[in-house]
């Protein structure tokens, strides 16, 4: 599938209410990720792309898109390097529809 | 808050609100929590309401919840790359009331099954997150809120609080999901006039089809991929096991398996002109009877997606939600009533409910369907394949004499899989779906 599909267009059609500088997930120790995981799977498994690889092989996050599906959380199993909360009550993703 | 209730509800999902209606109807002091900024804006779904799980607890639902069609069709294709050979169920029985199940969209939805549960009597409270379980000893005696003073206390507690389960594993009543015991699914709803939805489904006002379709559109992975009807706009999407979706080869992300599923040329004609108007993942628990938690202890009860509670084979789970929901506050009812307390032995109750029902019972006749087409991607990548080609070969009219073509379809079966594949893919899916 070589197919390039621009899923920032998608979640702008979402509503958000971002709790600005508290972020509900965060990366435990970002050095496991850049030195031991060889998949780096949540960059392309999560469904909202918030994990990016960087060039210089850093796996870097930006919660503001996340549609709190819990995917990252559950496949990070050999490390267990994510930190994985529900966004304060009220904030993150309001389905309009569902 | 801090008031003492008969019941506190985590979550006001399908489960949440079954739970927390049937105890406040019975006269229990309820309060249920809910995340979201109102009852749904959390809550993701296909969305097929069944009707069956809602009327044994609101009767009389369809004169006012929020209803999108009853599905009068049901359509299964088995896709290839270009193409798809289907079967079809249409049937004017689906057309006489009471309606068997209906499309929903569920932030209405769960919206209007809230106000039911105000009108029971419950408290329910938004936009607050419950962060842990109040423990006395080995007891579950309330929850802990994200708002100042949040402690609030209750005999018993339901955790409705979804597939994540935050709440249960934190507690330690189980660990964590394991990847090849959910799928991950996304899908979008695209707007368009309601008469060019009944055009291209053939149906008229109300009436509705649902397409369940497997096969190359999940790039090999285990999943299948949805279309539903609604009044005016239609829901597609598609679904994998995380533990696929983790190990693929190709890396393909979730969106990227839905934007080719929506270019496929028997999909794309269906959903022209569509408008967007939101994006959806969600976790669906699929590990079925064998990854269903301990569902009860000293002053709990777990239901819906928290319990793992979802028929996949039959594409069910907010039938099973409501059930679950239903059954575990009869328990706590019942649990009142005899004055004994809420420990686990009071509680114990709704274990036994939930196995005389069709949730446990259905469950369990499919404990070994999810290993099944686990250990076998052929399912989702040969078969097509091969069906599809199988339908080409013997329906283009070449000059080739049937004879000949069935020689040639049997052998690209045999070359894709040996006979003893066939046979035992054969004896496989009988054992799992007896």
């Amino acid at each position: 599938m070589s197919t390039v599909v621009n899923v920032e267009e998608k979640l702008f059609q979402n509503r958000y209410k971002v709790d600005h500088g508290r972020p509900h997930i965060k990366i435990r120790q970002p050095d496991l990720c850049r030195n031991e995981c060889k998949s780096q799977s949540c960059t392309y498994v999560c469904p909202a792309a918030c994990y990016k690889a960087e060039g210089n092989g850093a796996v870097t996050l930006i919660t503001d898109g996340c549609l709190e599906c819990g995917s990252c959380r559950i496949i990070c199993t050999e490390l267990s390097n994510v930190e994985w909360e529900y966004p304060r009550g009220g904030h993150g993703i309001l389905f309009k529809f569902g | 808050m801090s008031e003492k209730f008969d019941v506190i509800v985590v979550g006001a999902g399908p489960s949440g609100n079954a739970a927390a209606y049937t105890a406040a109807k019975a006269g229990l002091s309820v309060l249920q929590i809910e995340r979201g900024e109102y009852p749904g804006s959390k809550n993701v779904q296909g969305a097929i309401l069944y009707a069956n799980a809602l009327e044994q607890i609101i009767p009389d639902f369809r004169e006012d919840a929020p209803l999108e069609r009853h599905i009068i069709e049901q359509r299964m294709w088995v896709l290839d790359d270009e193409s798809f050979v289907g079967t079809h169920f249409r049937s004017d029985d689906y057309n006489k009331p009471p309606y068997n199940r209906y499309t929903i969209i569920r932030a209405q939805f769960d919206k209007w099954f809230s106000s039911k549960v105000k009108e029971a009597g419950a408290l329910v409270i938004c936009e607050t997150t419950v962060d842990s379980l109040i423990m006395d000893g080995d007891q579950v005696v309330g929850v802990r809120c994200d708002r100042q003073g949040g402690e609030v206390f209750a005999d018993v507690v339901i955790l409705a609080d979804g597939v994540n389960s935050t709440l249960a594993r934190k507690a330690g009543f189980h660990g964590e999901i394991q990847a090849g015991n959910v799928a991950l699914a996304v899908k979008e709803i695209l707007f368009m006039p309601q008469e060019t939805i009944e055009a291209r489904f053939n149906v008229k006002d109300e009436e509705g089809v649902v397409i369940e379709m497997f096969g190359k559109i999940t790039d090999g992975l285990m999943g299948t991929g949805f279309l539903y009807t609604n009044k005016d706009s239609i829901t597609l999407g598609v679904g994998c096991m995380l533990s696929d979706f983790k190990g693929n080869p190709n890396r393909t992300s979730p969106y990227t398996m839905l934007e080719k599923m929506k270019a496929h040329p028997s999909i794309a004609p269906m959903i022209a002109g569509g408008e967007m108007k939101e994006y959806c993942a969600h976790l669906i628990p699929e590990g079925g009877f064998h990854a269903v938690p301990k569902t009860f202890g000293n002053g709990w009860m777990i239901v819906g997606d928290s319990g793992g509670f979802v028929n996949a084979v039959h594409r069910e789970g907010s039938n099973l939600a409501m059930t679950t929901g239903r059954l575990a506050a009869e328990t706590a009812i019942a649990a009142k009533a005899a004055g004994k307390g809420f420990k686990a032995k009071q509680l114990a109750g709704y274990k036994a409910a939930l196995d005389e029902s069709f949730v446990m019972k259905d469950l369990h006749k499919y404990r070994d369907m999810p290993s099944v087409f686990h250990d076998n991607s052929q399912f989702f990548t040969t078969y097509p394949e091969l069906v599809n080609r199988a339908a080409r070969t013997m329906l283009t009219v070449d000059g080739i004499d049937k004879k000949t073509k069935e020689k040639e379809i049997f052998s690209s079966f045999r070359k894709s899989r040996s006979l003893a594949g066939l046979a035992g893919d054969a004896f496989k899916l009988w054992r799992a779906f007896r």
